[in-house]
Protein backbone atom coordinates (compact mmCIF):
# COMPACT_ATOMS: atom_id res chain seq x y z
CA UNK A 1 0.00 0.00 0.00
CA UNK A 2 2.87 2.33 -0.61
CA UNK A 3 1.80 4.07 -3.80
CA UNK A 4 -1.38 5.66 -4.95
CA UNK A 5 -1.48 3.14 -7.78
CA UNK A 6 -2.74 0.49 -5.40
CA UNK A 7 -5.33 2.77 -3.87
CA UNK A 8 -6.52 4.13 -7.17
CA UNK A 9 -6.70 1.59 -9.96
CA UNK A 10 -7.06 2.84 -13.52
CA UNK A 11 -10.61 3.90 -13.99
CA UNK A 12 -12.93 5.68 -16.34
CA UNK A 13 -12.34 8.69 -14.08
CA UNK A 14 -8.73 8.71 -15.22
CA UNK A 15 -9.80 8.71 -18.83
CA UNK A 16 -12.20 11.57 -18.28
CA UNK A 17 -9.56 13.44 -16.35
CA UNK A 18 -7.05 13.01 -19.10
CA UNK A 19 -9.46 14.08 -21.79
CA UNK A 20 -10.18 17.28 -19.91
CA UNK A 21 -6.52 17.86 -19.14
CA UNK A 22 -5.65 17.62 -22.83
CA UNK A 23 -8.17 20.32 -23.69
CA UNK A 24 -6.52 22.60 -21.15
CA UNK A 25 -2.97 22.29 -22.52
CA UNK A 26 -3.27 25.27 -24.89
CA UNK A 27 -4.49 27.46 -22.04
CA UNK A 28 -1.75 26.28 -19.71
CA UNK A 29 0.82 27.10 -22.40
CA UNK A 30 -0.59 30.59 -22.84
CA UNK A 31 -0.64 31.30 -19.11
CA UNK A 32 2.89 29.95 -18.74
CA UNK A 33 4.04 32.18 -21.60
CA UNK A 34 2.72 35.26 -19.84
CA UNK A 35 4.41 34.25 -16.59
CA UNK A 36 7.82 33.38 -17.98
CA UNK A 37 7.86 35.51 -21.10
CA UNK A 38 9.97 32.86 -22.78
CA UNK A 39 8.35 30.24 -25.04
CA UNK A 40 10.78 27.42 -24.21
CA UNK A 41 10.73 27.99 -20.47
CA UNK A 42 6.96 28.34 -20.71
CA UNK A 43 6.52 24.94 -22.32
CA UNK A 44 8.78 23.34 -19.72
CA UNK A 45 6.68 24.94 -17.03
CA UNK A 46 3.41 23.90 -18.65
CA UNK A 47 4.65 20.32 -19.01
CA UNK A 48 5.70 20.17 -15.37
CA UNK A 49 2.34 21.55 -14.33
CA UNK A 50 0.53 19.04 -16.51
CA UNK A 51 2.51 16.19 -14.93
CA UNK A 52 1.81 17.51 -11.45
CA UNK A 53 -1.88 17.75 -12.23
CA UNK A 54 -1.88 14.18 -13.52
CA UNK A 55 -0.07 12.90 -10.42
CA UNK A 56 -2.48 14.77 -8.18
CA UNK A 57 -5.60 13.67 -10.06
CA UNK A 58 -6.81 11.70 -7.04
CA UNK A 59 -7.19 14.97 -5.16
CA UNK A 60 -9.16 16.62 -7.94
CA UNK A 61 -12.91 16.48 -7.69
CA UNK A 62 -14.52 15.81 -11.02
CA UNK A 63 -17.03 18.41 -11.97
CA UNK A 64 -15.24 21.27 -10.23
CA UNK A 65 -13.28 23.87 -12.16
CA UNK A 66 -10.36 21.95 -13.58
CA UNK A 67 -9.03 24.93 -15.50
CA UNK A 68 -8.66 26.99 -12.34
CA UNK A 69 -7.18 23.99 -10.54
CA UNK A 70 -4.50 23.41 -13.17
CA UNK A 71 -3.73 27.13 -13.42
CA UNK A 72 -3.16 27.18 -9.68
CA UNK A 73 -0.77 24.22 -9.96
CA UNK A 74 1.11 25.94 -12.77
CA UNK A 75 1.37 29.20 -10.90
CA UNK A 76 2.63 27.50 -7.72
CA UNK A 77 5.16 25.60 -9.80
CA UNK A 78 6.36 28.83 -11.40
CA UNK A 79 6.89 30.66 -8.13
CA UNK A 80 8.54 27.76 -6.32
CA UNK A 81 10.98 27.29 -9.21
CA UNK A 82 11.62 30.98 -9.24
CA UNK A 83 12.45 31.00 -5.56
CA UNK A 84 14.80 28.09 -6.07
CA UNK A 85 16.70 29.82 -8.84
CA UNK A 86 16.70 33.24 -7.31
CA UNK A 87 20.06 34.21 -8.75
CA UNK A 88 18.82 33.26 -12.16
CA UNK A 89 15.96 35.71 -11.98
CA UNK A 90 17.90 38.70 -13.19
CA UNK A 91 18.89 36.78 -16.31
CA UNK A 92 15.35 35.52 -16.74
CA UNK A 93 14.08 39.05 -16.68
CA UNK A 94 16.47 40.10 -19.40
CA UNK A 95 15.63 37.06 -21.47
CA UNK A 96 11.96 37.75 -21.06
CA UNK A 97 12.37 41.28 -22.26
CA UNK A 98 14.27 40.09 -25.30
CA UNK A 99 12.14 37.14 -26.28
CA UNK A 100 8.64 38.02 -25.23
CA UNK A 101 7.97 38.92 -28.81
CA UNK A 102 8.54 35.36 -29.88
CA UNK A 103 6.20 35.34 -32.80
CA UNK A 104 7.69 34.27 -36.09
CA UNK A 105 5.39 36.49 -38.00
CA UNK A 106 6.86 39.53 -39.71
CA UNK A 107 3.31 40.65 -40.36
CA UNK A 108 2.48 40.60 -36.66
CA UNK A 109 0.82 43.91 -35.98
CA UNK A 110 2.91 46.47 -34.19
CA UNK A 111 0.13 47.00 -31.68
CA UNK A 112 0.51 43.52 -30.20
CA UNK A 113 4.20 44.06 -29.81
CA UNK A 114 3.59 47.30 -27.98
CA UNK A 115 1.15 45.62 -25.64
CA UNK A 116 3.60 42.81 -24.88
CA UNK A 117 6.24 45.35 -23.99
CA UNK A 118 3.86 47.37 -21.87
CA UNK A 119 2.77 44.22 -20.02
CA UNK A 120 6.36 43.62 -18.99
CA UNK A 121 6.40 46.97 -17.20
CA UNK A 122 3.63 45.85 -14.83
CA UNK A 123 4.43 44.37 -11.43
CA UNK A 124 4.16 40.60 -11.61
CA UNK A 125 1.08 40.28 -9.40
CA UNK A 126 -0.78 42.89 -11.42
CA UNK A 127 0.15 41.26 -14.68
CA UNK A 128 -1.04 37.81 -13.67
CA UNK A 129 -4.30 39.16 -12.25
CA UNK A 130 -5.00 41.09 -15.44
CA UNK A 131 -4.17 38.11 -17.64
CA UNK A 132 -6.37 35.73 -15.64
CA UNK A 133 -9.37 38.05 -15.62
CA UNK A 134 -8.87 39.97 -18.83
CA UNK A 135 -7.67 37.20 -21.11
CA UNK A 136 -8.05 33.85 -19.37
CA UNK A 137 -11.77 34.26 -18.86
CA UNK A 138 -11.72 33.76 -15.09
CA UNK A 139 -14.11 35.42 -12.68
CA UNK A 140 -12.52 37.53 -9.95
CA UNK A 141 -13.36 34.79 -7.44
CA UNK A 142 -11.59 32.15 -9.51
CA UNK A 143 -8.56 34.35 -10.07
CA UNK A 144 -8.40 34.95 -6.32
CA UNK A 145 -8.37 31.22 -5.73
CA UNK A 146 -5.64 30.69 -8.29
CA UNK A 147 -3.46 33.43 -6.81
CA UNK A 148 -4.24 32.51 -3.21
CA UNK A 149 -5.44 35.99 -2.26
CA UNK A 150 -8.64 37.85 -1.47
CA UNK A 151 -11.14 38.73 -4.18
CA UNK A 152 -10.78 42.42 -3.34
CA UNK A 153 -7.05 42.15 -3.84
CA UNK A 154 -7.52 40.72 -7.32
CA UNK A 155 -10.02 43.45 -8.17
CA UNK A 156 -7.66 46.20 -7.14
CA UNK A 157 -4.72 44.57 -8.92
CA UNK A 158 -6.69 44.29 -12.16
CA UNK A 159 -7.87 47.85 -11.86
CA UNK A 160 -4.38 49.18 -11.18
CA UNK A 161 -3.00 47.07 -14.02
CA UNK A 162 -5.54 48.48 -16.47
CA UNK A 163 -4.75 52.04 -15.49
CA UNK A 164 -1.01 51.51 -15.61
CA UNK A 165 -1.20 49.79 -18.97
CA UNK A 166 -3.25 52.59 -20.48
CA UNK A 167 -0.88 55.20 -19.06
CA UNK A 168 2.17 53.36 -20.34
CA UNK A 169 0.73 52.92 -23.80
CA UNK A 170 -0.35 56.54 -24.04
CA UNK A 171 2.83 57.95 -22.69
CA UNK A 172 5.13 55.48 -24.40
CA UNK A 173 6.65 55.00 -20.95
CA UNK A 174 9.08 52.34 -22.01
CA UNK A 175 12.02 52.33 -24.33
CA UNK A 176 11.95 50.50 -27.58
CA UNK A 177 15.12 50.34 -29.61
CA UNK A 178 16.20 53.49 -27.89
CA UNK A 179 13.13 55.50 -28.72
CA UNK A 180 9.95 55.68 -26.76
CA UNK A 181 6.79 54.36 -28.29
CA UNK A 182 4.43 57.27 -28.20
CA UNK A 183 2.06 56.02 -30.84
CA UNK A 184 1.37 52.72 -29.14
CA UNK A 185 -2.14 53.63 -28.12
CA UNK A 186 -3.01 54.90 -31.56
CA UNK A 187 -1.76 51.65 -33.07
CA UNK A 188 -3.84 49.64 -30.64
CA UNK A 189 -6.96 51.66 -31.33
CA UNK A 190 -6.45 51.23 -35.03
CA UNK A 191 -5.96 47.51 -34.64
CA UNK A 192 -9.03 47.18 -32.47
CA UNK A 193 -11.10 48.95 -35.08
CA UNK A 194 -9.86 46.62 -37.73
CA UNK A 195 -10.45 43.49 -35.63
CA UNK A 196 -13.96 44.43 -34.64
CA UNK A 197 -14.73 45.17 -38.27
CA UNK A 198 -16.15 48.52 -37.40
CA UNK A 199 -17.40 50.47 -40.33
CA UNK A 200 -16.83 54.18 -40.57
CA UNK B 1 -37.39 35.85 -18.87
CA UNK B 2 -39.35 38.74 -20.37
CA UNK B 3 -39.28 40.52 -17.05
CA UNK B 4 -35.49 40.33 -16.94
CA UNK B 5 -35.26 41.86 -20.36
CA UNK B 6 -37.45 44.78 -19.39
CA UNK B 7 -35.36 45.37 -16.30
CA UNK B 8 -32.20 45.30 -18.41
CA UNK B 9 -33.74 47.92 -20.67
CA UNK B 10 -34.57 50.12 -17.69
CA UNK B 11 -30.97 50.05 -16.53
CA UNK B 12 -29.79 51.08 -19.93
CA UNK B 13 -32.29 53.93 -20.02
CA UNK B 14 -31.14 55.15 -16.63
CA UNK B 15 -27.54 55.08 -17.76
CA UNK B 16 -28.50 57.21 -20.71
CA UNK B 17 -30.28 59.68 -18.45
CA UNK B 18 -27.16 59.96 -16.33
CA UNK B 19 -25.05 60.52 -19.42
CA UNK B 20 -27.32 63.33 -20.57
CA UNK B 21 -26.76 65.22 -17.33
CA UNK B 22 -22.99 65.31 -17.88
CA UNK B 23 -21.20 68.04 -19.76
CA UNK B 24 -20.52 67.04 -23.35
CA UNK B 25 -16.74 67.22 -22.92
CA UNK B 26 -16.93 64.97 -19.83
CA UNK B 27 -19.02 62.57 -21.78
CA UNK B 28 -16.54 62.59 -24.59
CA UNK B 29 -13.61 61.90 -22.27
CA UNK B 30 -15.54 59.12 -20.60
CA UNK B 31 -16.40 57.52 -23.91
CA UNK B 32 -12.82 57.89 -25.07
CA UNK B 33 -11.45 56.21 -21.94
CA UNK B 34 -13.98 53.42 -22.28
CA UNK B 35 -12.98 52.89 -25.89
CA UNK B 36 -9.32 52.74 -25.00
CA UNK B 37 -9.79 50.20 -22.24
CA UNK B 38 -11.95 48.18 -24.57
CA UNK B 39 -9.27 48.21 -27.22
CA UNK B 40 -6.62 47.14 -24.73
CA UNK B 41 -8.87 44.37 -23.47
CA UNK B 42 -9.40 43.12 -26.97
CA UNK B 43 -5.68 43.12 -27.66
CA UNK B 44 -4.97 41.34 -24.43
CA UNK B 45 -7.32 38.52 -25.31
CA UNK B 46 -5.83 38.41 -28.79
CA UNK B 47 -2.34 38.11 -27.31
CA UNK B 48 -3.41 35.22 -25.10
CA UNK B 49 -5.48 33.47 -27.76
CA UNK B 50 -2.59 33.62 -30.15
CA UNK B 51 -0.76 31.14 -27.92
CA UNK B 52 -3.91 29.14 -27.17
CA UNK B 53 -4.39 28.65 -30.90
CA UNK B 54 -0.86 27.41 -31.52
CA UNK B 55 -0.70 23.68 -32.21
CA UNK B 56 0.22 21.75 -29.05
CA UNK B 57 3.77 20.37 -29.28
CA UNK B 58 3.91 16.56 -29.37
CA UNK B 59 5.95 16.53 -26.17
CA UNK B 60 2.84 17.27 -24.14
CA UNK B 61 0.87 14.30 -25.40
CA UNK B 62 3.95 12.07 -25.24
CA UNK B 63 4.26 12.83 -21.54
CA UNK B 64 0.68 11.81 -20.90
CA UNK B 65 1.11 8.67 -22.97
CA UNK B 66 4.19 7.72 -20.97
CA UNK B 67 2.33 8.40 -17.73
CA UNK B 68 -0.17 5.80 -18.88
CA UNK B 69 2.49 3.20 -19.54
CA UNK B 70 4.22 3.60 -16.18
CA UNK B 71 0.91 3.15 -14.45
CA UNK B 72 1.13 -0.53 -15.27
CA UNK B 73 -0.28 -3.09 -17.62
CA UNK B 74 -3.06 -4.10 -15.30
CA UNK B 75 -5.82 -2.59 -17.37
Amino acid sequence: MSKSGAAKPPSSDDEGFKRELVTLIPHLRAFARTLTGDPTAADDLAQDAMMKAWDARASYQMGTNMKAWTFMILRNQFYSEKRRSWRQSQLDQEAAERTLVAVDDPEAPVALDELRQALRTLPEEQREALILVGAGGFAYEEAAEICGCAVGTVKSRVSRARKALLATLERGGYERDGKSAGDAMRAILGEADRLSGRQG
Amino acid sequence: MGEGEIRGGDVRLMANENDKRRKPEDLHALEEARLRQQAIGMKLRHLFDEVVNEPVPDAFLDILRRADETRGSDA
